[in-house]
């Protein structure tokens, strides 16, 4: 899929915005600044990246914890979305929500989600309002390797595909699920689950913004002409650990310093 | 000494040892099974089965995926066909996606079944705001399952009572949800080293006074003795009672002490409405009502979601100031 340069800067853009911003999160929690817990999604800017750039303000999104980048990308105001999550009044949700909450109705972000598995059916009923809306937008649903495995996810699948909704679901693979790796925890693959429902699935390289730029285009371009939900799996890491603060032993040798040399999607797109 | 998270774990295991039907299921109560590091590398959430995973092996202590309502189901399941798995709703806020197995399923089996059948179950979970940790992981939600017969509720407010009731709560016939604040796990107390119960139902009156009960619940024991200890030097005497279970609730306890002092205030970490404070105000009011000298007095947290703003969530959560004020309006 041929981009222009104005779009191929905006992707990169973002993908960079992104990893600044997590690191900056990333050193202000380390220094006690910043309350609470973060989830940092730093490694997996080419999905947020990638899936957005074809979304519009018709469009939703219900989306996980680890949604710093994904705000970003949606365009959501910098500034507002760094100070909900220090839980100020200047931000976006005026401080109520924090990291795990953010979200912006008036931009289509129903939000980060505390409860894993619970953006599935949310997607399932913003499709619904689209559809009666009439106006081709789409829902996306985003959800882990971990996500994946809470019966809400197959139940949205299910309701997704037997009324045809305009629904994206986007399972953002990066490996683990806290301290549990997928290949534990997933049992079949993604796709064939996907397939399963009747929907088309497919898997993509999430370090690759292109391949998950071109997967989101084809599947958003079906919602958008009335054929119904499909799924995407991207196969990411995160370079951090589940929250900050996690030891993450549970990792293997190198395997971090390997995924920062070899993987860094920013590197891959120049 | 040793902390609240400690005794969880030594009864656990000494449990464990002396039953083989005891197994421990949930997410990451190993944390690191199949992985390319550590096995055991997370020993649950927040540090409480640490250890194990490595004495007891992968068929005695199960990282689920995360599916609560599929593997609590399935820890009923086992339940009721002869094992005792202690299985982890990691926290209360996640109760949305599998309370049917908990309150339909095995809250009701020895019932509908006509008394035939025994489901001992425990369901440990964290509840509690403080750790900025916002709306959907800071509930005080026990009042949900109190109300429901059949399911036993459990809130120990220290590490002694920490591991006798939760030794009971595996040896228990029946399903237990065993509620852990998780402000509360570096609390240091005396445990003794060997298996001990602490019955359920059974109250535990931590002080005695003249002038006004206070019955306060978890966490809120210890405001709640700190207000006694305060109020001491302005001359006013408080009995505060910790009930510990609260299915089943010792009452008895609690209105024989209402009846000494003639007061009552009642703090719960929950929201108001439909709450343990508002159920055991209800039980005095009725049953007591003729020794009351005042109007009972409920200090809870307010009737909204638990803000992420530390400055709002410190707002949100009862201190030991208003639970001095609550005192002193019963007695003025
Ligand atoms: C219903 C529910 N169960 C458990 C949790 C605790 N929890 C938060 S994040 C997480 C792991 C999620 O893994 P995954 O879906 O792979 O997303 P990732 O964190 O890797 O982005 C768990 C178990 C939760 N928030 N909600
Ligand atoms: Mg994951």
């Amino acid at each position: 899929m041929q981009l222009s340069r104005d779009e191929l800067l905006k992707a990169y853009r973002t993908m960079a915005a992104a990893r600044h911003f997590e690191e900056s999160v990333f050193e202000n929690f380390s220094d006690g600044k910043i309350p609470g817990f973060v989830h940092l999604s730093a490694g997996q800017e080419a999905t947020a990246a990638g899936v957005y750039m074809s979304l519009d303000e018709r469009d939703w999104i219900a989306t996980t914890h680890r949604a710093h980048g994904q705000c970003i990308a949606r365009g959501l105001d910098l500034q507002e979305t760094m100070d909900e999550i220090y839980g100020a009044t200047t931000g976006v949700c005026g401080g109520k929500g924090g990291s795990m909450h953010i979200a912006d109705i008036e931009k289509g972000m129903l939000g980060a989600n505390g409860i894993i598995g619970a953006t599935g059916p949310l997607a399932v009923g913003a499709g619904l309002s689209a559809r009666a809306k009439g106006d081709d937008g789409v829902a996306v649903a985003f959800y882990g390797d971990g996500g994946s495995n809470q019966g809400l996810i197959f139940e949205a699948y299910n309701m997704a595909n037997i009324w045809k909704l305009p629904v994206i679901f986007i399972c953002e693979d990066n490996g683990y699920a806290e301290a549990t790796p997928s290949s534990y925890s997933v049992a079949g693959s993604q796709v064939a689950r996907a397939n399963g429902f009747g929907m088309p699935g497919v898997e993509v390289d999430g370090f690759d913004f292109f391949a998950v730029h071109d997967a989101m285009r084809e599947a958003v371009e079906r919602a958008r002409n009335g054929e119904g939900p499909s799924l995407i799996h991207i196969k990411t890491a995160r370079f951090y650990g589940h929250f900050v603060g996690d030891a993450q032993t549970y990792r293997g040798d190198g395997e971090i310093d390997k995924l920062r040399a070899e993987k860094d999607c920013l590197n891959l797109f120049r | 000494m040793k902390s609240y998270r400690a005794a969880i774990n030594e009864a656990m295991a000494g449990e464990m040892r002396r039953d083989a039907s005891v197994i421990v299921m949930g997410e990451d109560v190993s944390g690191g099974t199949g992985a390319p590091g550590e096995d055991d590398a997370w020993g649950g959430p927040l540090g409480v089965t640490k250890g194990l995973y490595t004495e007891f092996g992968s068929s005695r202590v199960l990282d689920t995926p995360i599916a609560e309502g599929g593997f609590i189901g399935a820890a009923a399941g086992a339940a009721v066909t002869g094992m005792r798995p202690i299985v982890d709703l990691m926290f209360v806020d996640f109760l949305g996606v599998c309370f049917d197995a908990i309150y339909n399923q095995a809250g009701k089996f020895r019932y509908m079944f006509g008394g035939k059948a025994e489901t001992p179950l425990v369901v440990r979970t964290m509840y509690g705001a403080g750790l900025r940790a916002a709306s959907q992981h800071s509930q005080t939600l026990y009042s949900l399952f109190t109300h429901v017969p059949g399911v036993k509720v459990v809130v120990p407010s220290n590490p002694y009572d920490a591991k006798g009731l939760m030794i009971q709560s595996i040896r228990d016939n029946d399903p237990v949800v065993f509620f852990e604040h998780k402000a509360m796990y570096d609390d240091e107390g005396d445990v003794p080293d060997e298996a001990y119960t602490v019955p359920f139902g059974e109250a535990n009156v931590v002080r005695e006074g003249d002038d006004v009960t206070i019955v306060a619940i978890g966490k809120m024991v210890h405001l709640a003795t700190q207000a006694a200890d305060n109020l001491a030097n302005e001359g006013i005497s408080c009995t505060v009672i910790d009930p510990r279970t609260l299915s089943p609730l010792d009452d008895e306890t609690i209105l024989e002490e209402v009846e000494a002092t003639g007061r009552l205030v009642v703090v719960d970490e929950s929201h108001p409405r439909c709450s343990m404070a508002a159920d055991i105000s209800s039980i005095v009011a009725q049953q007591a009502f003729k020794s009351l000298k005042a109007a009972i007095e409920k200090v809870t947290a307010p009737h909204c979601p638990v803000p992420f703003a530390p400055e709002l969530e410190d707002l949100y959560i009862p201190k030991v100031e208003d639970v001095e004020a609550a005192v002193r309006r019963t007695m003025a």
